[in-house]
């Protein structure tokens, strides 16, 4: 059960992360998608193998939030200083 | 009992709140939802007796959210709790896409034979978590530090307005520097 709400967290966030047009909004539904990660981790450690070791890959997931975010809060800072754009749609050619 | 009860009402908590973040028509209203969500989740960590992670998670993303509301003001040049918004694109295929993922994700969960828990919780999970830290798993810890520290300075290369190549030249020789205000010792 645990493993569903994390799916349904997870769902949620990616729904937001393709949908969003605005890049602190695909940054929120990124967040969402590794707020599931984290219930899921916290349910296989509890449920399926409580040692002391598992929870480190809970911290590993919590430290790859923080970077995700500082990082998309620096490219989203750059991207509006040097455009003046806060939409991915208006910075399409930076996929090609 | 009561923790089962504790569980249910966090996840319909967590999860509609996750599911608000993309309904409501502000973006400051988009955050604080989404700060729900996490404390709904960290209460549910906490719930799962990993008291260090689902601390660490609530106070890490309340503070997170309070950032991402700056920034907001900061970009979007309005008062965000004010300015009714909805910027999305191919909502469709992006809604089919979720729920597809969701039914394999929640099939996965409901077909596959869990194998039974092996071993039991420590007494004091937190102190063993710590004990871990800094005993074999030390280098991941290392690892992930090394990592924040070039996030560090990846993030301010990034977001810095003028940096030293702006001043002093690509070859850095250039003097005196390139200041929008010149002063400092000697000028």
């Amino acid at each position: 059960m645990v493993l569903l709400v994390a799916a349904a967290l997870f769902s949620v966030g990616l729904y937001g992360a393709l949908s969003q047009q605005v890049v602190v909004m695909v940054m929120m539904g990124l967040e969402l998608m590794l707020n599931g990660l984290i219930l899921a981790a916290a349910g296989f450690w509890w449920f399926l193998a409580p040692d002391p070791s598992g929870q480190v890959l809970l911290l590993v997931i919590i430290a790859a939030m923080t970077v995700e975010m500082a990082m998309g809060f620096a490219v989203a800072t750059m991207l509006h200083r040097v455009r003046r754009v806060d939409m991915t749609d208006l910075a399409r050619d930076l996929s090609r | 009992m009561v923790s089962h009860v504790a569980f249910w009402v966090l996840a319909v908590v967590a999860v509609l709140a996750g599911a608000a973040v993309f309904i409501v028509n502000s973006m400051a209203r988009a955050s604080y939802a989404l700060a729900v969500s996490f404390i709904g989740v960290g209460l549910q960590v906490l719930l799962l007796q990993q008291n260090y992670v689902g601390v660490v998670t609530i106070l890490m993303m309340v503070m997170e959210m309070a950032v991402m509301a700056v920034y907001m003001i900061m970009f979007m040049g309005m008062n965000p709790a004010l300015m009714p918004m909805s910027m999305v694109h191919d909502k469709r295929h992006a809604l089919a896409v979720s729920i597809g993922v969701f039914v394999l994700l929640a099939a996965g969960t409901l077909i596959v034979p869990w194998p039974t828990r092996r071993g039991t919780p420590p007494a004091d999970v937190t102190m063993t978590l710590g004990e871990e830290l800094m005993g074999p798993k030390m280098l991941v810890m290392a690892a992930v530090g090394v990592v924040m520290a070039a996030t560090i300075v990846a993030g301010v290369v990034l977001a810095a307005h003028q940096t030293r190549y702006d001043r002093f030249g690509d070859d850095l020789r250039r003097r005196p520097a390139d200041d929008p205000q010149p002063g400092g010792v000697g000028r």
